[in-house]
């Protein structure tokens, strides 16, 4: 934060102020609910950071010449934020993957029983490590692609902390018993509404980024981010739409109801999967890897068309997880079919980015960073292929509610969302601190073949024990009766939850070595050569012309 | 027009799909435009551009 002015700092300690205000009002309204918990949460959390602004708040006043540099502060700090969710996320995943094979590392408490530690593990992942992902790269595709500074220095920063409060709580929230029982959207009614503020921000943030862009076209990564940021706050605030039982309770109840209810979830859910870990990490495909293998997209034409056909039928994709339902046959229809028709767009991305690729294999052999975002490309056709597959309605009555669905989410999350995101953490981590490469090539070549072989045993695992739930809930014998009680299916899947349990702890040692080679990177001094050589070489004092200058 | 389930169910059935196809044909226009050619063969060099500062 050192390049705040007085006047930014003033603003953010003015906002901070009243945030701290508010953690009192929810401390003292809810004291006899679980909301009062959070009240002082909110109240900690603003104070710590007021100390941190105000601290550096009497250093000497930024140079104006950091207007003519880009805003990084905001992203190294989301770097760390990114990595710290990633594994915490993963951890907890593992545990709760290890609680399947071994039920009682619950350890006979509440907070740390399956139902509680489940979504703080899909929170944690999902918007701790993939939404600071996301919010870190787009600050810096942005920027870049648009050859314009952050427009201001404050939002950037009320986006990212504002962002992480958000996550805090939900996932505070869900040990303590606190959910509102919508999967991924257990976060309740205050929570909620603290998202939608910090969300509206960043859009506004980010558009007003794109309109004191020097570079006219707006390049396609910008549309997917967009498109993200667009979709999530729509699917956030329709999903969210609740009454709470007071303003002195954390309980709230949703307007909707019945099968309606069930439809805004899973419109919700699935575009969940589509906007938040689709377009934003395609967003990510679009700008890091063309920028690592060194050469332009395949076909930006083709870029476009897969941009309009998935942001267009992803929409009406949700009714698929609500086949066999109460839900009109129609409505079901009306979700196969367009799940089945966005294997066009998805495998044109996919297509065009492994196309990208050609006249560079050798890159992809020698460059473990290259090959993270080749293997999450991979892993983008794959489980979009799986994802048009089992919304099929007599596929998905086999698959439905069996270990192969956990299979297909994680071929998604492992391989595609964690690949890719790791793979430009990679690529933006020397960028942003002004490194030549990372601290270890080493490193991430270990770390490539810990997600790679982790993915794999995890996602083998689960399409075994899914097909297997699914054959033996249906086995029927000679006089129609079923075969199989439900706990012989827990027998036979007993040995495949042990391997994923390794597959996961794999990923999560992995995602370790990641954070250490990142903290090494910026640790280590940075070589004399600058890489941001078309500055004047009196902003380096300390630096060495090389010949060229 | 009473707004009710019918009512929904017929735009959605009809009306969706004419969308779709006007939807459609408004995109592949945009990217085939022949005067989009050279905005979108400059927008996939560009980010190769190695100043690593916000242009004046």
């Amino acid at each position: 934060m050192v390049q705040l002015t007085t006047r930014e700092r003033d603003l953010g300690a003015i906002i901070l102020i009243a945030l701290a205000v508010l953690g009192i009002a929810m401390a003292a309204a809810g004291r006899n609910d679980l909301l009062g918990i959070h009240g002082a949460m909110v109240l900690l959390y603003s104070l710590v950071l007021l100390f941190v602004l105000l601290s550096g708040a009497f250093g000497a006043p930024p140079s104006p010449g950091r207007l003519t540099r880009y805003y990084d502060d905001p992203i190294k700090i989301g770097v760390g934020l990114t990595l710290f969710w990633a594994i915490f996320g993963m951890f907890i995943g593992v545990w709760a993957a290890a609680q399947l094979a071994w039920p009682s590392l619950n350890f006979d408490t509440s907070w740390a029983s399956f139902g509680r530690i489940r979504p703080a593990h899909t929170s944690g992942v999902i918007f701790g490590f993939g939404g600071n992902a996301l919010i870190t790269t787009s600050f810096h595709v942005v920027q870049r692609t648009s050859r314009a500074r952050l427009a201001d220095q404050l939002s950037p920063w009320v986006v990212l902390f504002g962002y992480n409060l958000f996550c805090l709580i939900a996932i505070s929230g869900y040990f303590l018993g606190v959910t509102q029982s919508k999967e991924y959207a257990e976060a309740e009614w205050y929570a909620d509404i603290w998202l939608v503020i910090v969300w509206v921000t960043y859009f506004i943030l980010y558009v007003r980024t794109l309109a004191r862009r020097k570079e006219p076209h707006i390049y396609v990564a910008n549309w997917y981010y967009l498109a993200f940021i667009i979709v999530v706050a729509i699917l956030h605030i329709v999903n969210n739409l609740a009454v709470p039982l007071s303003f002195a309770h954390a309980k709230s109840y949703t307007i909707w109801a019945g099968v309606q209810d069930s439809m805004v979830q899973w419109w919700y859910g699935h575009n969940a999967v589509a906007f938040f870990l689709t377009a934003g990490f395609l967003a990510m495909l679009y700008y890091y890897l063309p920028k690592r293998a060194e050469r332009p997209i395949f076909s930006y034409r083709l870029s476009i068309l897969s941009f309009w056909g998935i942001t267009f039928f992803y929409m009406w994709a949700g009714s698929h997880h609500l086949h066999y339902t109460a839900l009109p046959h129609w409505v079901q229809n009306l979700g196969m079919t367009f799940s089945v028709m966005l294997l066009v767009p998805s495998w044109a991305s996919a297509g065009n980015a492994l196309l990208t690729l050609n006249g560079a294999w050798h890159k992809v052999r020698d460059d473990a960073t290259l090959r993270f975002i080749m293997m999450a490309a991979f892993f983008y056709g794959l489980s979009t292929f799986e994802g048009s597959f089992l919304a099929i309605r007599p596929v998905n009555s086999l698959s439905h509610y069996t270990d192969w669905t956990v299979g297909h989410v994680h071929a998604g999350a492992l391989g595609w969302v964690a690949m890719i995101t790791f793979g430009s953490l990679y690529t933006l981590v020397p960028a942003i601190w002004k490194r030549e490469r990372m601290f270890s090539a080493t490193l991430v070549e270990v770390h490539f073949w810990l997600a790679l072989i982790g993915t794999l045993i995890y996602v083998f695992a689960m399409w075994n024990s899914g097909i297997i739930q699914g054959l033996m809930w249906r086995t029927y014998s000679p006089d129609d009766t079923l075969v199989y009680s439900f706990v012989d299916t827990l027998v036979a899947m007993y040995p495949y939850y042990i391997a994923r349990t390794f597959g996961g702890l794999l990923f999560l040692i992995g995602a370790i070595v990641a954070a250490y080679n990142v903290w090494m990177t910026v640790r280590t001094p940075a070589a004399a050569l600058s890489l941001d050589e078309d500055l004047p070489v009196i902003e380096h004092p300390g630096a060495t012309p090389t010949p060229a200058e | 027009m009473a707004l009710t389930h019918e009512t929904l169910v017929e735009g959605s059935k009809m009306w969706g799909l004419f969308y779709l196809i006007g939807f459609s044909i408004c995109v592949l226009i945009y990217t085939f435009l022949p005067s989009n050619r050279k905005r979108f063969e400059r927008a996939e060099k560009e980010i190769f551009d190695e100043d690593d500062a916000p242009w004046k």
